[in-house]
């Protein structure tokens, strides 16, 4: 029985593109609402809660530094994930995934970078020190233009799948690496204070704008992956499309 | 407020820019590949199992 529906009924169905751009369709004017209306509520949190006795105004920057640096992580997890399925289940999205997300994965991290060095400069005294954590976030950004660099350097899209893949695998042991940095060397940035076994230490206050930009980043991202990743899908059709007009060419002449 | 002000101006303008940027990017980049899909279609290119379909 040949099943010619383009209903999503089990994951392994998104495995077909058209059936993909159907969902992205049908997803896009959703994710973008959600996203505005939480980055308009995270804004407002933001800048109406109280400074902080000590930091003052630029405890501020800890809303869009955090989610950011989050994200630069994630991504990158949804990247190594994304290259187990090119490599182990062959999915034909997942290469495309990987691909969509390491620019914006890019853009993220190097949000964190900026924004953190504006951070430090008023509380540290200094833009910059290579401290452990600083310096692996900067590996990461380094990372993520090596990867997107490569994937464009080959022209075979399969082959660049792969190379790419085994690459992002790596290069994941970088993550724990980010994560973990502050706990293992004696950095200049403080250890984590919000997801940590013990729970939360930082003060409600600052805690709820911070979860709700959290989740506007987040929502943002899905946004921008799959709008990316349908474009890539587009990219492909043309390219097949272009090859198909040239190969009819070639049999009339 | 207090005088550490530019900083946090500076950090949100920073992050607008680059959120801003990669947008347009994503959605330029969508535009241009669906405006080539539809040159290819109009100059008769289909997908081989788009091919025997009415327009």
């Amino acid at each position: 029985m040949t099943d010619n529906s383009l209903a999503i009924r089990k994951f392994s169905d998104l495995a077909n593109p058209t059936r993909f751009l159907a969902l992205a369709a049908r997803l896009l004017p959703w994710l973008v609402g959600a996203t505005a209306l939480f980055f308009a509520a995270g804004l407002y949190l933001a800048f109406t809660t109280e400074g902080d006795y000590q930091q003052g105004e630029t405890v501020r920057i800890m809303y869009i530094h955090v989610p950011a640096a989050w994200l630069s992580m994630m991504c990158y997890t949804i990247m190594a994930l994304s290259a187990l399925g090119t490599l182990v289940w062959r999915h034909p999205l997942a290469d495309l995934s990987a691909k969509a997300a390491a620019p914006i994965g890019a853009a993220f991290t190097l949000m964190a970078l900026i924004t953190g060095s504006l951070w430090g400069k008023p509380m540290w005294g200094t833009w910059w020190v290579w401290d452990a954590r600083l310096t692996s976030v900067f590996v990461l950004f380094l990372m993520y233009l090596g990867l997107i660099a490569l994937n464009r350097a080959i022209d075979d899209p399969g082959k660049a799948a792969k190379v790419c893949a085994i690459l992002i695998l790596i290069g994941f042991v970088n993550i724990p690496i980010i994560k973990f940095s502050v706990e293992w060397w004696n950095t200049l940035h403080q250890p984590a204070s919000v997801v940590r076994l013990d729970g939360p230490t930082i003060d409600p206050e600052f805690l709820r704008p911070l979860l709700v930009m959290a989740i506007a980043y987040t929502l943002l991202f899905f946004t921008l992956h799959i709008a990316a990743m349908r474009n890539e899908i587009w990219r492909r059709r043309v390219m097949a499309l272009r090859r198909q007009a040239a190969r009819s060419i070639g049999r009339e002449a | 407020m207090s005088g550490h002000f530019a900083y946090v101006a500076a950090s949100y303008a920073a992050a607008a820019m680059l959120i801003l940027a990669l947008i347009g990017w994503v959605f330029m980049d969508g535009r241009g590949r669906q405006k080539e899909l539809k040159a290819l279609e109009d100059a008769g290119i289909r997908r081989r199992s788009q091919a025997g379909r009415p327009s």
